[in-house]
């Protein structure tokens, strides 16, 4: 386990690197200056060349990915081009918000999906199993963004119980207020989240039932349930934990946008006004924080999945 | 998602297998295609005959469903059920876009990968790996925030994202067939490497690669949408569905029907994909089990 835990953690490392790597080496050979980006149309070539100097992309590649990489180092991640604030601190204002978000909707998903897929695949021949994969089937095929505006209109515009979005300009200093502006938004990221969770669920969960050892467990008394919730759930486990760290980073991703329908000021806010003003810090260092992110649940995910099936630990 | 629980998880144990006959068309495939092609029809049929033009405005603002107007009027006066034709173009034309462009660069890069050295090999799975912890939305935000706002980058962004996942599904099937024993055989015979490729590894990796491109069609419908949504994807006046929906949520009470249809096309559309693939998938792969 131990020897496992160093390789995993330098693949962890090694990862993080490259992913600095790639993103710093796309965000560079991509057209579009951020002198250019910063000045606008009417910018002199001596200005530009000024903006140049003075954001540093008049050195070389090489030199600017070690200098942006010594910065990130000391959790320096640059200033906005557009609002000269320091990045990081824009980053950490946020996380208030969109921390929050992800880890409900997350609980909330695996909450609803668990069960909902383990339903599906032990009752697949009642009339519910079928209709609860039929409707996990159309879960997956809806855009987040647009569950979100069904959402408010029902909640916020016709029955007028929940807010249509924003937040309290205090954050969770008006506790009441920032939990119930983030309700609709949590509903909709689980929603569509636990779709396609249920689906995975479901899966393996019918991998289990046809599995010798259950058939094996009947054999020896245990009833139905019991066989499952014994040794079935277990080794479904295994498979489900495998796409959790996955789906953690796809809720995550649901989040982003998400929160630009309920106008909340998280990550993605930022993120999306970061693009559409070529604003590179801001850009990367968003992308940089969610990367790693997903990078580290992966590695988490990778953990849990040898601590739970005890097979995976021994090499055959 | 990238991955898809069926293909997963491991095969079914023996004696498991479905008694009906295994070479059924299934009723997935059945709906999924006409799904599908009821949406491709409607869009064939928009290059031909449109109910107005798309610019046209002289219907008035916001006018409700019925009458001249199918679904109504848009906030600018324009005919919804145009503007819903033409979204479609941009969707199916998304679709196809990414697909070819991921799977051409996905099963090319993984098809090499498949086949290069052992340290080769080791780098690229570590690199494919890396690419795929990039969502492919984040991947194409990131691409757009490079290159500037338009369909064209909406399709390039999200084809190199899915080429991502393309190559690395490609490089673990070709790996595969490549450990099979009619590869050996066909080695000893003298057959060149090119031949193999053709005649072996690539008939044989088919039928997993279409499935999954049906579903990535899907997913790229999707994330053309939401970029669209955030104004990273087609720029106004273009009416893709997802930009649609989100002029219509300023005016939700006012106008139901243009924040519903478009959203109602797009669960069709990625549904009717969705379906598809997984038709595709009970044809092709008999261990598969209802």
């Amino acid at each position: 386990m131990i020897a496992y835990l160093l390789r995993r953690t330098a693949i962890l490392l090694g990862s993080l690197v490259l992913a600095a790597v790639v993103l710093f080496v796309l965000l560079r050979l991509l057209p579009g200056d951020p002198a250019n980006a910063l000045l606008g149309v009417g910018a002199t070539p001596e200005q530009i060349e000024a903006a140049r100097r003075e954001l540093g992309t008049d050195a070389p590649l090489a030199t600017q990915f070690l200098r942006w990489l010594a910065d990130v180092a000391t959790l320096d991640l640059g200033k906005s081009l557009v609002s000269s604030l320091p990045v990081g601190p824009e980053i950490v204002a946020r996380l208030p918000v969109t921390v929050p978000l992800t880890l409900s909707a997350f609980v909330v998903a695996v909450l609803v999906a668990v069960p909902v897929g383990v339903l599906a695949a032990t009752r697949a021949d009642r009339w519910y199993g079928p209709v609860l994969n039929a409707i996990a089937q159309l879960g997956i095929a809806v855009p987040a963004f647009w569950v979100g505006l069904l959402l408010i209109t029902v909640f916020a515009l016709r029955l007028r119980v929940l807010p249509a979005g924003g937040f309290p300009p205090d954050g969770w200093g008006d506790f009441g207020a920032a939990a119930q502006s983030l309700v609709l938004p949590v509903v909709t990221v689980a929603l569509v989240m636990s779709a396609s969770l249920i689906r995975y669920v479901r899966s393996a969960t019918l991998d289990v039932l046809g599995s010798d050892f259950l058939r094996t467990a009947r054999a020896l008394g245990a009833s139905p349930a019991q066989a499952l919730w014994r040794h079935g759930l277990r080794n479904a486990a295994v498979p489900v934990l495998a796409v959790l760290a996955m789906e953690l980073a796809t809720t995550f991703l649901g989040a982003v946008v998400v929160e630009s329908v309920f106008a909340l000021p998280g990550l993605g806010g930022l993120l999306t006004r970061g693009i559409s003003q070529h604003d590179y810090p801001v850009v990367q260092g968003v992308m940089l924080v969610s990367t790693a992110t997903v990078l580290v649940v992966g590695f988490l995910g990778d953990l849990a999945q040898r601590l739970a099936d005890p097979r995976l630990r021994v090499r055959p | 998602m990238s991955l898809d629980p069926e293909t997963l998880s491991p095969p079914a144990p023996a004696g498991t297998a479905p008694r009906k006959a295994r070479r059924r068309l299934s009723w997935h495939l059945v709906l999924g295609l006409i799904l599908v092609l009821v949406v491709a029809g409607a869009v064939l049929v928009s290059y031909v005959w449109l109910p107005f033009a798309p610019d046209d405005t002289s219907g008035g603002r916001l006018t409700p469903p019925g009458g001249d107007h199918l679904l109504g009027t848009d906030k600018l006066g324009r005919d919804l059920f145009t503007q819903l034709l033409i979204g479609g173009r941009i969707a199916l034309g998304t679709a196809l876009g990414a697909v070819a462009v991921g799977g051409v660069l996905g099963v090319s890069a993984g098809l090499l990968a498949g086949f290069a050295t052992r340290w080769l090999d080791d780098a690229a799975a570590v690199v494919l790996d890396i690419l795929i912890a990039f969502p492919t939305l984040l991947l194409a935000m990131l691409i757009v925030a490079g290159a500037g706002a338009s369909l064209g980058t909406a399709i390039l962004a999200i084809g190199l994202a899915m080429a991502a996942i393309v190559a690395r599904l490609t490089r673990v099937l070709v790996k595969q067939v490549l450990a099979r024993d009619y590869i050996t055989a066909a080695r000893v015979a003298g057959v060149s490497w090119p031949r193999i490729v053709a005649a072996h590894v690539l008939p044989n990796i088919a039928p997993v690669l279409l499935v999954n491109l049906a579903l990535q069609a899907g997913l790229a419908v999707l994330a053309e949408a939401s970029l669209s949504y955030l104004g990273l994807g087609t720029p106004p006046p273009n009416a893709s569905w997802g930009r649609m929906l989100f002029e219509a949520q300023a005016t939700v009470l006012t106008a139901p029907a243009a924040a519903l249809a478009p959203g109602i096309a797009l669960v069709v559309l990625v549904i009717g994909m969705n379906l598809t693939a997984d038709g595709l998938r009970d044809l092709t792969d008999p261990r598969r089990r209802r």
